[in-house]
This record gives C-alpha cells, structure tokens and sequence, in this order.
C-alpha cells in the first residue's frame, strides 16, 4: 500500500463547509435560549459616571441587564496569561464590564439579556450612560511620551513593561563598524477578520454544577481555564466545546469578558445565552494585531558583514493585556532578531505600551512577521549603501547549512537549516539575473521595476513546556491525542489541538492511516471538546502539526505495539517473528499466517482471547512535548512595476521557496503558502487599521478596511525544499504563518527596490497608491 | 446589525407605492444602499415601501434616438441590453465597475442614483449624458435635469414623497467618443477619484466636450473645463491643460484613503485618460 504520507488528498473538511452543513457556534440552538447583546463605549476614554438601565430593564422581551457595578463582585477580571519574566510586567485589573473608566471604543459597559437577538439589540438604545470624557492616546510612542493620558493609575506613563535581549557587545559593534543605517518603522495595525465572528453560547445545569460554553475558539482547553479564572468555578465543572470555527488568525485565542458574562448570565438565570458579535462589533472588540513603532539601527563592514542589529520598539497593547499579549513582542519577536543570520550583535529594548485602543495580541505570524520585516528592510537599506546586491548580502550572512543546531546572539538554538539551498532555487525560478537585467533597460525607458528578496527563517510549533514556563506561559506546551480503535476496525484520533481551517482533519488521518495500513476514510479525528479530548493546548504558533501531530503519531504507535502482542498470541508466535506487511502481521516466512489489522481491531474489543496481563481494548494516549522550537524558513521573490505618476504597485511575479520539513499534505501545505502569503500582501499593500486622535476606529466597517480581494492579488507560485527537523517524530515544521512572515518585507522591499532611482528608500505601510505617490513627491524634493 | 422595527409594504403598482410614501417611510428597491444604513440605524424609517418588482419601473425602451431607463431597472439587466450597449456602451462600461455580480444583480440603477454616494461611478455618466430623470409623486410628475439633481453627499433634488421613476437619455451626436476612467478604493471599490469623458468630432473638429467627475467632492460635478476642447483638434498637451484646469480650485475630500492633494492628482489623472480615450474613440472610423 502506498504511503498516504506525501499524499496530497482532498481536505475531508471543506464538502461540509462548502455546503453549508458546517456547524457553527452560533448555530447552536438550545430550548429556553436567550439572548446577549453588549453596550459598548463610544468614548476611547473617559470617567464613567451614571450608567442608568432603568428604562432598558423594563423594555419588552428583556430579562436582564446587567452593569459593570452588578457583575464585578461576583466575576473576576480577565486575566493576561503570558506574564513574561523580567521585564518588570504590570496587568492592571480588567474588568468584565467597566466600573468606573472606559479604556477604548468597544470597552464593555452592560449586557442586555432578552428573548431575542433583536429584543436586546432595542434595549441597548434604552440606555442612558453619562460619560466625562478624558484625553486619548492612540499611538503606542506618543503613549510612551511624557505627559501622555495616563489609562491606569497602577501604570504610571502607560509603560506595561520595558523588556530587553541581548547578546554580544552591541555597543563596541557600532562604535567600531564602518556603516551604519538607521530607519523609523510602523507596523501597522492590522484587524484579524476571521470570516466568522466570535460567538458564545452557554447553558449552565444548576442540577450538576455544570457549565457547557460553545466558544469560537481556537484552543478549548486554554478557553475553559480562562473561564475558570472569570466565572469562579472550577475547570472540571466546564465544558468547552469549539464547534467548527470559521478562521481565527490569533484572534480566536484569547479570553474575551463575552464569554464569562454569558456564563454569568446562564448561571444567574439559568437558562442558555447567545452572544453573536457582528462585524462592526468584531472590528471594534476582538484584538487587533501588530501596531509597533520601531526605531531600528544595523551595522556592518563595507563588504557586506552585518555585525550588529540595535532596536527600540513600542509596541501598542491597546487598553488592557490581553491573554497572551506581553510575549508577542517580547519572546515571539525579540528572540527572533537575528533572522536566518549569523549576527554576533543584537540588542533591543522593548516597551510595552497602553493605549486607549483595542488590546492588541496574536495576530498570524505574532511578533515574528515585525522581526523579519525590520532585519529584511534593515538588510536592503544596508545592501544600498554599501553598493552590494541584496542577495549578495543576504547569502554572505547566512547561517551554513552545516552549523545546525546553530546558536544564536539572543541565546535561541535552531533545528535544522539549508537556507542557501531555498535561496537558490528561489532565485533559479526566478530567474534573478534576467530580471535584474529586465530592470536595467526598463529603467532606461524609465519604467520602475523592482526586485524584493526575504531570507527568512521563523520560530513556532511552540514548543517545549519547560521552556513556556520559563518565560512565563501560563500553560503547558505539548499536546496530546488519544488514538482509539472501534471493534470495526474504524480508528478515531481525538486531539488537543483545535484546527480552524489548517486542515489536519485530513493531514491527522494521513498518519494515522500509515501507521496501520487502513484506507484513511477508515480513519476520524476528533476535536474542539474539552470533555472528549485529552488536554491539549490549541491551534496557533504553526504548532499543531509538528506538536499534536506528533502525539497523534506516537499514540498510534502505541496502538500498533499493543496489536502485535495480540496478533503474536493468537498467531502462537513470538513477537520477534512477526513482520508487518500491507496491512498485516504475518509470521516471517509463511505469508500466509497473518491477521489484519481489521482482525485484531475486533479481537482486541471483544477481548476472548488476550494474551496474559494484556487488558482489553485497542486504544493509546500520548502526549507529545518537543525538545525544541522548530524553525521552517524559505526565501520569497517578487517583482513589482510601479506607475509612479498615480503610485500604484502591480505585482508581476510572486515566488515562494518554503521548507517545512517533509509535507503531509503538499496541496494542504501549498493551500497555507498561498493563504498565508496574500494575508502578507493585505498587509504590505492595502490593510490599515486607523484611529483618530480622539480614538475613534475610522475603518470600522468592510467598506473602508481593506482586506485583499481575489481581484486584488497576484497568482503565488510555490515551491519548496526538505530539511527535516530533529525534534519531532515526523520531521515537520510548521507552514501556517510562513507566508504572511516572509511576503510583507518581500514587497516593501520590491517597492523601495524600484523607487531607488528616484531616491526613494523606504515608505511605510501598507503601501496604498496614495503613500507610495507622496513618497515619490517627497523623494522630488517636493510636498506630498 | 438589527434595524429598528419597521412595517414592510410590498406595492402592487405605482400608484399604491406614491400613496403610501409619506413622513418616514423608505423606498427600496434593490436594497443595497438602504440596507447597510438600516443595518447601522443610521436610518429608522417607520415603513418601508418595496418597489423592486414593479414593472412599470422596469425596462430600456427607445425614444428618438435616445433611450428610456425605468428606474428599478437593475444593473444586470442593463448589462444584457444589446440596445443599451449599442448607443451607450459608457453606461455599459461604467456599469461593470459597480459592485459585484450580486450586487448587480439586485442593485438598481435608479437606487443608486437618488442614493447619490458622493464617490458612486454613475451619476457623472449623468451629467456626461445630460439626462433626465422624472420624479413622481402622487400629485404630479416633473422633469428634473440630471445636472440639477445632484445636490451634496446623499443629498439630491427630489423631494420627501418623490419617487425617481424613470432616466431619459438623449441622443448622442454622431461621432462621439466616451470614456471613464477612475481609481477604486481598496476596499470600497467606490471611486477616490473618477472622471467621465464625451467627445464629439465633426470633420476633424471636436464639436463638444463634456467632462465629469466623482469621488472628489460632496457631489459629482461637471468641469466647464471641457469647453475649451471645442472647435481644436484635442492634442495631448491641450487635453493635459484641460484636466488640470478641471481639477484647479475644487476642494477636494480628504480622509483615510487619500488625501486631498492626491485625490486632486487623481482627479486630473483620471480626466486626462479619459478625454484621450474618448477622443480616440470619436476619432475611429464608423
């Protein structure tokens, strides 16, 4: 039987959610059901006086309302959950619902619970709230600044944590380095815009002490401690399910006060609550991502060694530390500085800043797409200067492929690397030498062609849980999965992870299939149930493959030794003897002595005749944790030409080389390039989430949040090179966030690339038509 | 996204759908201008009056040379008119831009021109056209030139209990070029800046020019800029000195997707490529 592992087989997931047959959080419907609808702050910051609900709690069809006076005795705060060490971390208290200040537009001021979704949707206009409205801040450097308003009084200057990575002499390495560049650079802040929005809906059993919560969630098990934390009960009273789960992006990860203020209200009233966001709700209260000022200095020789990398960053937390805010910036970023280079000298210094905006947390690529853009950007500014082609640079400074584990100056190991080997063919498909010549003549006729070249490697499948406790994640880091074989011979995995649309139904079921030689429709994985599944820890950080997987792999494993007990006993053979051959253990020798795995899926059930001190039944869990991180990495090309009398950027040619490891999947893995890549591309060329200085969201809505369009983007082409990674029993490294890593510093980078001539040499993004223009006029020496 | 409660009347006919117009009540027809301000509450009519089905309101017929449209006409049907396309290929061209095939399917044209967004590619075909559009109510019926309808952002000429029931299309001259030209917003797909174009030439001679624009400011404009084509041959550099006059002195919107400078440059970007299209147009033979 071929091997389903390198198989790229149709994602068993989409028929049902490409039918409409997919169910949903907000498709649960209970008997009794109620519903929750939220009043929100339309201040971004300002005294909370009255809140009178008087007139909404005798509305028609309302139940209850409840204030954040009624709930903040009986809920907890929300907690942060990665208090990242040593960097002097202050979480001031986050209440469910807003007691006596509001911290940003969105901020939760009451909760109306009623027999409709639009009986609580009424009452919200019935409320009265009596504001006195105080200065905003928006921008997390201004927050930084002396005299800013002040959010928390436990937070003196809005600085949450000042946190710092090092490694070498940073200071010798400037003073001694013959070229220095320096530039400003703004992450823009991002909206995650899963396709579906958050949703909760929870039935407390007062009989059982029980609570049920469906959560769009993209970790269960995470979820229910989270709720623990809130609601006061303990985890083992709370059930989690996450039913299918419309996309996340990081945004499905953190603990919202929604969902422990429907627990409440079912608890309180016991019957079940609703609570659907919509997307103006969404846009406004579920994070956002990115929102880093980084001030950003390299040094090198004039022949091309960079010897040194200097940073000040702050990094925008919004109003309050979501669940794992502080280590974005921090561990997901600063750790990352030295990219896929050999650079003895790096120092940055990070300030964790609040605004009175949206908390800001993971949003796809977490703090590593910030650290490669800035090292990519930094690079061709360098390259520049010292009059050497970036790919040049980038190869004299990468990390040989035979240094691996490699150390490097932030005191990170990787697993395994051939960067040369990705760049090269990268630049093979592209065929880098035509189109540097392509831009020569091009430029003669002056047309603007630009090349963008990213080296990149990244840290995820996070990760060993010693090294999460170490940093300060209030969590484990492994995974598990229990791998259960039904007297039919049908096998079911059931995972800690919680897949989202990264389709490891299917990739799961791969393995497993292999493991015992079984058509993989024989085969189900199982996820999103607290009460079902082992615990695990979620999907994100690229982790569920190389970490759940992993434990998927070993379980059945386990399993398969087991049935080898069992087939030697009824086959009156030793172990020893035994082979497995297409789906059976056969006795060396005679082929014709075997039992399949079918065979044995039923003995071991029915169990009437064990081998002694065997028990019964034919299952395995596993938990998985790794001994390190792994660290995919790839080189992206692209190339641009750029009307430079309008501004406007086309993309001509998009090349990802990507490694991940071996490819369970290579459809589902190229499915994650393209995803991951043109998210990149939103980023680099059109997404902007934008406040006013009074902290009003300007780009609330679909209509002025420019999330890309098909139309909008360009064909990607893939490819890929294999370097296995140590750490885990499949050799995987994660796939999901590479491309949204590597394509935003890509294009920026194209696009500085082709503006040179005329002295352009860096915009920040997203690099809209009308920044690219005012660039262009900028760079002539006149007014944008 | 839940409206404030509203009544639904679905009218048998025009006259029941005039009848019941009144204080706080909203026509819809294709619904995908009224909804997202319903949705928002933005508007809470007491009633709605849906006049999507009615036929009267339907239809491209001829008239002279020119054309009829009823208003609840939606944009799909005017992009399967052969006729339409025939003697306005600019409606057929322009109409393409607007939203998607959902939307065209149910939008209507007459909708989104008494909906008026300030950045909505049709109405400076309008005024291109020099079109007329008949407003109805259950007292009467008036004609009201296009370029006197459009009076500021959401704001137009008819009144609280008229209805836009029908756009009259005069005949083109012969030789006549037209041509739109516009840069969308990213995730709008509404025009930053958008410019409509109509030559006309008689014997090498451009005989009339009209130029039109969106996107700039509260409302659609024609630029008298465009006379000064009148009676040249239309070269490049006159066309260029033309959309710069057009755009000198129009203060222009400025907000999160462009600012006022470039939205002007656009402006003058889009006028130049369209009066060079329309003109190459006219000037084919045929």
């Amino acid at each position: 039987m071929a091997t389903l592992f390198g198989s790229g087989i149709k994602r068993r997931e989409d028929p049902r959610l490409i039918t409409g047959k997919a169910t949903y959080t907000d498709d649960v419907k209970l008997p009794g059901l109620l519903y929750a609808a939220m009043l929100r702050s339309t201040y971004a910051h300002a005294k909370l006086n009255q809140v009178d609900v008087a007139k909404a709690r005798k509305a028609a069809g309302v139940v209850a309302v409840y204030t954040g006076a009624d709930v903040k005795d009986k809920l907890n705060t929300v907690p942060c959950a990665w208090n990242v060490p040593n960097c002097d971390l202050k979480v001031p208290p986050h209440p469910v619902l807003a007691v006596d200040k509001v911290r940003y537009v969105g901020d939760g001021i009451a909760m109306v619970v009623a027999e409709s979704r639009a009986a609580a949707r009424d009452a919200l206009d019935l409320i009265d709230v009596d504001y006195d409205a105080l200065d905003a801040v928006v921008d997390p450097e201004k927050a930084a600044a002396k005299g800013a308003p002040e959010l928390h009084k436990e937070v003196p200057g809005n600085i949450a944590f000042t946190w710092k990575v090092a490694g070498g002499d940073t200071g010798k390495a400037f003073a001694e380095a013959a070229v220095r560049v320096e530039q400003r650079i703004v992450h823009n802040r991002l909206l995650p815009t899963a396709m579906e929005p958050r949703a909760t809906c929870a039935s407390y059993n007062a009989g059982t002490g029980q609570l049920t919560c469906w959560i769009t969630s993209q970790n269960p098990h995470i979820h229910r401690f989270l709720l623990s934390v809130m609601t006061k009960l303990p985890e083992h009273r709370i059930r989690v399910i996450a039913p299918e789960v419309g996309g996340g992006f990081g945004s499905k990860i953190p603990g919202y006060p929604d969902e422990a203020l429907v627990s409440f209200a079912s608890m309180e009233l016991g019957r079940p609550v609703k609570w659907t966001e919509d997307r103006s709700e969404n846009y406004k209260v579920t994070i956002h991502g990115r929102d880093h000022v980084e001030y950003v200095e390299l040094c090198g020789t004039k022949d091309g060694t960079i010897t040194g990398l200097r940073t000040r960053v702050y990094a925008g937390l919004g109003g309050y530390a979501s669940t794992a805010a502080p280590g974005i910036p921090t561990i997901l970023h600063g750790l990352m500085y030295s990219g896929p280079y050999t650079i003895p000298n790096i120092e940055g210094t990070i300030y964790g800043v609040y605004t009175t905006t949206t908390p800001v947390d993971a949003y796809r690529g977490a703090g590593r797409p910030e650290a490669t853009f800035l090292l990519e950007r930094m690079i061709d500014l360098y390259a520049r200067q010292i009059g050497m082609d970036p790919v040049d640079v980038r190869r004299k400074n990468l990390i040989p492929k035979d240094k691996f584990p490699y150390t490097v100056a932030t005191g990170i190991t990787y697993d395994s690397g051939n960067y040369q080997g990705a760049l090269d063919k990268a630049l093979q498909l592209i065929d880098y030498k035509k189109v540097r010549a392509e831009q020569a003549k091009a430029r003669k006729e002056k047309r603007y062609l630009g090349i963008g070249v990213t080296t990149y490697c990244e840290i995820c499948g996070l990760g060993p849980s010693q090294v999460a406790g170490a940093v300060g994640f209030g969590g484990g880091l492994y995974d598990s999965a229990i791998v259960r074989v039904y007297p039919t011979g049908v096998v079911r995995a059931y995972i800690g992870g919680k897949p989202h649309g990264q389709g490891e139904e299917t990739t799961f079921a791969q393995i497993v299939a292999d493991e015992f030689g079984i058509p993989v429709e024989n085969v189900e994985v199982v996820a999103g149930d607290t009460e079902a599944t082992p615990q695990g820890w979620g999907t994100y950080g690229s982790r569920t493959t190389a970490v759940c997987g992993s434990a998927v792999k070993v379980a059945a494993q386990r399993v398969k030794e087991k049935a080898k007990k069992i087939a030697a006993h009824l086959l009156e053979a030793s172990e020893a003897d035994l082979e497995w051959k297409e789906g059976k253990f056969v006795v060396k020798g005679s082929p014709d002595k075997g039992k399949s795995f079918g065979d044995l899926a039923l003995m071991a059930n029915v169990a009437w005749n064990m081998p002694p001190g065997v028990e019964p039944g034919l299952e395995a869990t596993a938990f998985f944790d790794p001994s390190n991180f792994v660290y995919p990495f790839g080189t992206h090309i692209c190339t641009v030409e750029v009307d430079v009398e309008t501004g406007e950027v086309k993309i001509l040619r998009y090349v990802a080389v990507d490694d991940c490891g071996p490819q369970i999947n290579p459809m589902i893995v190229e499915g994650q390039v393209h995803g991951g890549v043109i998210q990149g591309l939103g980023e680099a060329l059109q997404e902007m989430a934008v406040y006013d200085e009074d902290g009003q969201l300007l780009t609330g809505t679909m209509m002025d949040y420019a999330v890309p369009k098909a139309s909008q983007m360009p064909k990607v082409e893939t490819a890929h090179t294999v370097t296995p990674s140590p750490v885990n029993p499949l050799g995987v490294k994660g796939v999901g966030e590479t491309g949204t890593i590597a394509s935003v510093p890509t294009l920026v980078n194209a696009v500085c690339d082709a503006l040179a001539p005329l002295g352009v040499t860096h915009i920040d993004k997203p690099l809209t038509p009308a920044r690219v223009w005012a660039a262009i006029q900028q760079a002539k020496g006149g007014t944008p | 996204m839940i409206p404030t409660s509203f009544e639904y009347v679905r009218a048998k006919n025009l006259s029941d759908a005039l009848k019941a117009m009144g204080k706080n009540t909203k026509v819809i027809a294709g619904g995908h201008s009224l909804l997202p301000l319903l949705r928002f509450r933005l508007a809470q009519p007491d009633m709605l009056i849906d006049i999507g089905q009615l036929r009267e309101l339907k239809g491209i017929k001829r008239s002279g040379g020119g054309l009829k449209i009823g208003a609840a006409t939606t944009y799909r049907e005017l992009l399967e008119s052969k006729e339409l396309k025939a003697l306005y290929p600019l409606i057929a061209e322009v109409t393409e831009h607007i939203g998607d095939l959902q939307v065209r399917n149910a939008g209507t044209i007459g909708g989104g021109l008494a909906h008026a967004d300030p950045a909505a590619d049709m109405p400076p075909v309008m005024l291109v056209l020099d079109a007329t559009f008949v407003l109805q109510s259950k007292t009467g019926k008036r004609s009201v030139p296009a370029r006197k309808f459009f009076k500021g952002p959401f704001t137009t000429a008819l009144k609280p209990n008229e209805l836009l029931t029908e756009i009259q299309l005069p005949a083109l001259p012969k030789g006549v070029g037209t041509a739109y030209a516009s840069f969308e917003q990213a995730a709008s797909g509404y025009a930053l800046a958008g410019a409509v174009a109509l030559i006309a030439i008689a014997k090498g001679l451009i005989t009339r020019a009209d130029l039109a624009f969106t996107g700039l400011g509260d409302a659609p404009f024609l630029a008298p800029a465009a006379a000064k084509l009148v009676a040249t041959t239309g070269d490049a550099s006159l066309i260029d000195q033309v959309a710069q006059a057009a755009v000198a002195g129009v203060e222009a919107n400025d907000d999160v997707h462009a600012p006022a400078a470039y939205r002007l440059h656009l402006g003058r970007v889009a006028a130049r490529r369209a009066l060079t299209q329309a003109l190459a147009q006219a000037q084919r033979p045929g």
